[in-house]
């Protein structure tokens, strides 16, 4: 605000018009496209430094807002601001991203161009979604970034892909069709699509519950929750290893900011009064899932598993705030379930993106992603089995990982709730160190198993790059969380108090 | 910033992980000899440091100091910290823990010599002696569950540590899983903390527990618990996995898959104590719930016993003294539930030094036997290996509790206690440990006549190339056999019946058994005296050695002739009371099968066959009766529901929306 500069426009046309322009440039020459995309990837992840840089913690509104009037017919404005939810949000989108450019550097092989733009277009409009504040805004954003998603998978990914994608396609089409028939029903009653105004409006109850449901259609599909998850271990074990990292690591936190942009502070009374229904949904998620996870012979499927069972305790966390609030009124409690759940969400941004990239390192090699053609890897492999080895301990929750904090939090605080909430999310301990240590126990450990294991080379400086630095995340964020709970401090105490203000009237 | 004691608190945690560090990272740059030096170094500028902590704690009378490294996160109106809380208990566990790692890194140095994995094992070495500072340093939960799972994963990579062997990498599976029961339960126990002190830090819990003592929380129905006998039994299941008590035990034999060193090092004198610490260190929690030291005591009777009778039919050396740490890990339990929480500690340093002492002797005799372990290829080394074997019987005195010796003194304080305490399982627990004197006489001496004495029953090539083990490998022997003896005859009296741990463990007036004890207490050499005037344990320790002495020396085929006739019970100890089995069958299985099931039949079948491309074939088959509609294409799909959407628009504008837009 203070700059002159729009910050939060070029976050978002940024990565947009220099995907166009890869797509332009870079189509004759793969290395154009790749040092062009690398460009505006870090000049991207620059100006979203810059924002933290800026960013006035202590403030727990909207800062760098940028208004101006779109379709004024309508009252629908280019309508655009942060808060320290969507700063955090837009931090991961765009280191993730700088990443997996990197990444695919020379893994990908034909239409360079093409895909570096996908994923720059794919990044802005993701960033797109964090930062609006309009609602018909943030629709055209969300529906838009499934084009390139689509376009990924569909183009780069493997051999069932068009079942993935149509799979893929229309679950998240279907669910934010809801979403969007709630969007214009609250804007007949509000007159207006500023959705920091429908933060007042008040709402009847029943209005709210039909409302929190078609919005709870289109997030729980992202996030994914139970049952409406099977899309995602298709679209993973079909999408290229890219395309895998920003579906885990950015794209499923979509549905997790949407229940915090939308229903816990538009539909207060209803989340209130559903918060039981979803706290059941998130522990099946959790649990079930574990055991799913646990059989799976695929390791991208498993991965895949293994997110929809972390990315539970997100929705626990939130909706725990509510049941704790009603049991024990501890304001401190609840809020430390939310700020868990933002954690699990970021720190699920890092673990499961280097899990993924892990598989893809393999893939990469042996074209295989069955756990029982590995075994051994360690004997070839010896950093990639370390910086594995981190990361499966970390996706297992481990204390001193980021992975541990998120999920540390919403247990210690879902206990107020009940201790059965407590009881049942804190079962991921076993299940979720038994899944991942089981598959990496098969793949890396023992002796090497086949002559393709015994040719692997270990990993090369790019992948160690990239890899390392997700390492030094994981760690320096499970080691000092601080700063991350800085950033979304303020805007989450207010969002509670805004949580427990009902007004259903 | 920091003031000295901080500072130096500092330096000892962080020197042996820079030194993990450097060797783990750096250990390609700084070759085998650079990796020792460094991780050595320091671990042994730990050790010093903390000595000089201990000095100045117990021997100036330094009070307790608590205070915050940094801010770890602040989240709601929490704030979670990492910080130390020094204090007699903190620094008898660091002096312990930081000089039995010492010796086992430099003992290390002649074990690993010829292993690839040189430089990796000493970084692991090193990390876990961070690891477990960080553990007994803790001034808060959140801390304390840090090192808690940061050792429990050191001692995953260092079981895995020969990741070829299937046995191993399966163990260090099992071991991480079993203690994560554990820990899970020790989690929800910190849950309960949070919520009913509203703080996670020792000092406030601490505190408010007086006025806790007799809220109550409902489980289910009408199913009250007391708030604190919930909290202390979830702690101690933790502490069960991570010190191996009944059923979480299974893990604890199995480790010793791991290279000896760190069988040693976590297996026998560090990690599996932690649990023992721990429940030492919330004595003001515990000494509020009798159901729960009820609890406590019963568990670690079981174990005391019943794993001591496992030992007896092991034949690999390492095992038995697995076993035998089971069994010792339940005296110490015990005397916990006895409320005798100092006689507890005590046990644990001086069990530490003579297992530690037992297993690298037993090292030394694998390196000897060219990793032979087993002891029916043994017998009569002490010709071979006198250092060995003198340090091997000294450390076996201590295991049995000969009078004199450091075991005796704690071995007999726990009795003592636990005949004194009024709980109702303290009558089960004591006859446990007296029954179990004489196994561990049996099993001990079992051992060591199998291994140093009797026929000579090595094959031919091994006996040829049968040696003393060098230096690196016998002056650690040594450096542990002398407090493994002496340490008791000094530490008896202040430790149990002096104000040693004042202020940082804190006995409840009617539970106090100690003080009892320390009525009649007149030095340590009136102990030893009273063991001759009162022999009941003292006959049960001979009739150990005695039973050991004719099965395996007099008349060496009639333990196999007893296995004979006592079918029976023979096998189930051989099969170790089945609980390997029915872990398998029903949890790993279980797990398994109830997986394969949630997945093919709830996500495959239901979700995704029914619902979701149910669906889809409804679609097809709708489509198919008007038929012009069919085409496939998404777009068309997706078409379709914006058609849809545009209906019900127009049903909201009809209905609702004009008097919503006009008012």
């Amino acid at each position: 605000m203070n700059t002159g500069l729009p910050l939060l426009s070029l976050l978002v046309w940024t990565p947009v018009l220099g995907g166009v322009w890869v797509l332009f440039a870079g189509d004759r020459q793969a290395g154009t496209a790749r040092y062009l995309s690398l460009f505006v990837a870090t000049l991207t992840f620059i100006i979203s430094a810059l924002l933290y840089l800026r960013f006035d913690l202590q403030n727990p509104g909207m800062q760098f807002i940028e208004l101006r009037s779109w379709i004024s017919a309508f009252n629908i404005n280019y309508h655009l601001g942060i808060d320290g939810i969507s700063l955090l949000m837009i931090l991961l989108n765009t280191f993730i991203t700088l990443l997996v450019v990197i990444a695919s550097w020379d893994v990908i092989e034909v239409k360079v161009s093409q895909f570096m733009a996908a994923f720059l277009i794919l990044e802005g409009l993701m960033n797109g979604v964090f930062v609006s504040l309009d609602t018909i805004l943030f629709y055209v954003f969300w529906e838009a970034l499934l084009i390139p998603m689509f376009l990924i998978i569909g183009i780069w990914g493997g051999p069932r892909r068009v079942y993935a994608t149509i799979k893929f396609f229309l679950y998240t089409f279907l669910g934010s069709v809801f979403m969007l028939v709630a969007l214009l029903y609250l804007y007949f009653q509000s007159g207006t699509f500023s959705i920091l105004e429908l933060y007042d409006l008040p709402l009847g109850l029943t209005e709210q519950v039909l409302i929190f449901i078609a919005f709870l259609l289109a997030f729980a599909v992202k996030v994914p929750m139970w049952p409406v998850h099977t899309w995602l271990p298709d679209a993973h074990v079909e999408a290229p290893t890219a395309g895998s990292v920003v579906l885990a690591a950015v794209m499923l936190k979509l549905g997790g900011y949407g229940l915090l942009r939308f229903s816990l502070p538009i539909t207060p009374d209803a989340s209130a009064a559903l918060a039981e229904f979803m706290i059941v949904l998130s522990l099946i998620a959790v649990v079930y899932i574990g055991f799913v996870a646990l059989v799976q012979m695929d390791m991208k499927k498993l991965i895949a598993y293994s997110s929809i069972s972390h990315m539970g305790f997100v929705t626990l966390g939130l909706f725990a705030a509510f049941v704790i609030n009603e049991k024990t009124a501890n304001a401190g409690a609840a809020i430390m379930g939310i700020e868990g759940g933002m954690m699990q969400m970021i720190s699920h941004g890092f673990i499961s993106g280097a899990l993924f990239l892990c598989v893809g390192v393999m893939y990469d090699r042996m074209h295989s992603r069955q756990i029982s053609d590995y075994g051994g890897v360690v004997n070839t492999m010896p950093v990639f089995a370390a910086l594995m080895m981190l990361f499966a301990l970390a996706n297992s929750g481990l204390p001193g990982t980021s992975g541990f904090v998120g999920e540390f939090l919403v247990i210690i605080s879902s206990f107020q709730a009940s201790p059965w909430i407590a009881i049942c999310a804190a079962i991921t301990l076993i299940l979720g160190a038994a899944y991942t240590l089981w598959m990496y126990k098969r793949v890396i450990f023992g002796p090497v198993t086949n002559d393709e294991v015994a040719e692997l080379k270990d990993i090369n400086g790019r992948e160690k790059l990239v890899l390392g630095i997700l390492a030094i995340a994981v760690l320096l964020f499970g080691i000092w969380p601080a700063p991350i709970f800085e950033i979304m401090h303020a805007t989450i105490e207010q969002l509670y108090t805004h949580m427990l203000t009902g007004k259903a009237g | 910033m920091f003031n000295d004691l901080q500072t130096l608190c500092l330096v000892i945690v962080l020197a042996p992980l820079a030194g993990a560090l450097l060797a783990g990272l750096g250990g390609g740059i700084l070759g085998r000899a650079g990796a020792h030096t460094v991780t050595i170094l320091g671990v042994l500028v730990a050790t010093i440091c903390s000595f000089v902590v201990f000095k100045q704690v117990i021997v100036d009378g330094m009070p307790p100091a608590d205070f915050t490294v940094y801010e770890w996160l602040s989240s709601g109106n929490f704030s979670l910290q990492v910080g130390f809380l020094i204090d007699p208990l903190t620094v008898t566990m660091m002096s312990v823990v930081t000089f039995v790692s010492l010796m086992i890194h430099v003992y290390t140095i002649g074990y690993m010599h010829d292993d690839p994995g040189y430089t990796r094992f000493f970084s692991y070495i090193s990390l876990f002696t961070f690891a477990m500072l960080m553990l007994v340093m803790a001034n808060n939960f959140m801390q304390l569950f840090f090192g808690w799972e940061a050792v429990g994963v050191v001692s995953y990579l260092l079981i895995g540590f020969w990741y070829q062997r299937e046995s191993a990498i399966f163990a260090n599976l099992k071991a991480f899983l079993v203690n994560r029961v554990g820990d899970f339960g020790f989690l929800i126990g910190i849950a309960a903390v949070l919520m009913y002190f509203n703080s996670l830090d020792y000092a406030d819990v601490f505190a408010g527990a007086p006025d806790l003592a007799g809220q109550q929380i409902t489980l289910y129905g009408t199913e009250v618990w007391s708030v604190m006998t919930f909290i202390c039994i979830c702690l101690f299941i933790g502490a069960m996995g991570k010190s191996a008590q009944v059923p979480l035990h299974v893990w604890l034999p199995d480790s010793m898959e791991g290279p000896t060193p760190i069988s040693a090092l976590i297996h026998a004198a560090t990690m599996v104590t932690a649990g023992i610490f721990m429940v030492a260190r919330m004595s003001p929690l515990f000494e509020f719930s009798e159901t729960a030291l009820n609890f406590v005591m019963f568990i670690g009777a079981v174990t005391a016993l019943f794993m001591g009778l496992l030992g007896l039919v092991q034949n690999d050396i390492k095992r038995v003294i697995a076993y035998s740490t089971l069994s010792q890990l339940g005296y110490m339990t015990v005397a916990l539930g006895a409320s005798a929480y100092a006689a507890a500690i005590f046990h644990l340093a001086t069990h530490a030094f003579f297992k530690a002492l037992l297993f690298l002797a037993a090292g030394s005799v694998i390196i000897g036997m060219h990793h032979e372990q087993d002891m029916r290829k043994m017998g009569g080394l002490y010709r071979y290996m006198p250092v060995t074997w003198i340090c091997c019987f000294l450390g076996t005195l201590a295991l049995i509790g000969f009078p004199g010796t450091s075991g005796f003194f704690s071995k007999d304080m726990i009795i003592e206690a636990v005949h004194l305490s009024t709980l109702p399982a303290a009558g089960f627990a004591y006859w446990s440990l007296v029954i179990g004197v004489i196994v561990t006489a049996l099993y001990s001496f079992r051992l060591f006549f199998m291994t140093f004495h009797g026929s000579e029953r090595m094959d031919r090539d091994t006996w040829e190339h049968i040696h003393e083990s060098p230096a690196v490998v016998w002056v650690p022997l040594c450096a542990l056999a002398i407090p493994s003896i002496f340490i008791g005859l000094f530490l008896v009296g202040p430790m149990l019946f002096e104000n040693y741990f004042a202020g940082s463990i804190l006995v409840q007036e009617q539970h106090n058994v100690l003080a009892t004890l320390g009525e009649d207490y007149h030095g340590p050499w009136g102990l030893i005296v009273h063991s001759f005037t009162s022999p009941m344990i003292l006959l049960c320790m001979a009739t150990g050695i005695f039973l050991a002495w004719i099965g395996y020396l007099k008349q060496p085929d009639l333990p196999g002739k007893l296995a004979g006739w006592l079918k029976w019970p023979y096998r189930v100890l051989v099969n170790k009371y089945g609980f390997d089995a029915f872990n398998q069958i029903i949890f790993a299985g279980g797990a398994r099968k109830l997986g394969a099931l949630l997945w093919q039949i709830g996500d495959v079948k239901l979700i995704d066959g029914l619902v979701v491309n149910g669906t889809a074939l409804t679609v097809r088959w709708f489509s198919g009766v008007i038929r012009h509609l069919q085409t496939g294409y998404l777009y068309h799909y997706a078409f379709a529901m914006i058609i849809g959407l545009v209906f019900l628009l127009v049903f909201f504008v009809h209905r609702i929306g004009f008097a919503g837009l006009t008012p």
